[in-house]
């Protein structure tokens, strides 16, 4: 069972890899998630605060699944930021996945700022039981 | 703080120095980010007429936010829900938080409680309140005695 974490509020902006800049002109940040673990499948969920399905770009290329979100800051007409606790910007992450998981059967579902990502793990890969007869 | 004044062009050179390197550091970081002190972080953008308060809460659901407004304090508070998990689950990682939140913000002028207005999308919270029609500024003509 998970056990039950205080919620943070700071967003930790990504580190800079080799060779590769970023274009556009808003912060990056890596988006929170937690991964867990069915029998049948691994749910990977991430908070995307700002951005929805059209924002969304989840590219999978050799082992690596990659999250791009992108948000568009938007600043309300006629007014200033007089107060600001956090800063609006894209979210990146990548994550490795493992030959267990069945590739063409991704699915990824966005609802509220939250990305559900839903892969499937390959039939060999799926959890058995085995029972233990005595003898 | 005691000062000299046997010196007082000293102390003036340096209140001056500290002015200056006060102001060079503000061009540098405009509008520092506070740190929050408890979830969720709030942005407020202010007008002559109103200000929007907005906080990032993805995950959320907009029936389990209460948003009360009083006097010039501004009280969010609601609960972030874990997701439903069959039996069986194991984490892998775990780094979004969840459980009760509630913070208390004071706004730098009087709003009118009754047209606030509240909105929820994509994991983004804005909490649109105009300004209290006594305390808006009002032009005063100076005329000639």
């Amino acid at each position: 069972m998970a056990n039950s974490q205080s919620m943070q509020v700071e967003k930790e902006e990504i580190t800079a890899t080799e060779d590769t800049e970023r274009t556009r002109d808003v912060c990056c940040f890596v988006m929170r998630a937690d991964i867990y673990e069915m029998d049948d499948q691994i749910i990977i969920v991430a908070d995307v605060p700002g951005a929805d399905e059209s924002s969304i770009d989840i590219t999978l290329e050799k082992n690596v699944l990659t999250i791009n979100a992108f948000v568009e800051p938007k600043a309300p007409e006629g007014y200033a930021l007089t107060f600001a606790e956090y800063e609006i910007g894209d979210y990146q992450r990548s994550f490795r996945l493992s030959n267990e998981i069945d590739r063409d059967n991704i699915d990824a579902k966005v609802k509220d700022g939250v990305l559900r990502l839903y892969l499937p793990k390959a039939g060999d890969a799926r959890t058995r039981k085995i029972s233990v007869k005595a003898g | 703080m005691y000062r000299q004044y046997r010196f007082p062009t000293t102390w003036r050179e340096m209140d001056r120095l500290q002015r200056e390197m006060n102001r060079l550091f503000e061009d540098q970081y405009p509008g520092r980010l506070r740190r929050a002190p408890s979830y969720p972080a709030m942005n407020i953008w202010t007008s002559n007429d109103g200000l929007i308060v907005t906080a990032e809460a993805p995950g959320v659901s907009p029936d389990d936010i209460d948003i009360s407004v009083v006097g010039e304090t501004l009280t969010l508070s609601g609960v972030r829900k874990p997701d439903e998990l069959n039996e069986g689950a194991r984490y892998h990682r775990q780094e979004r938080g969840y459980g009760n939140f509630t913070r208390s913000i004071q706004l730098p002028f009087p709003v009118i409680v009754g047209e606030v207005e509240a909105t929820f999308r994509d994991g983004v919270l804005s909490i649109v309140m105009p300004r209290a029609e006594e305390d808006k500024p009002r032009k005063i003509a100076v005329k000639s005695a």
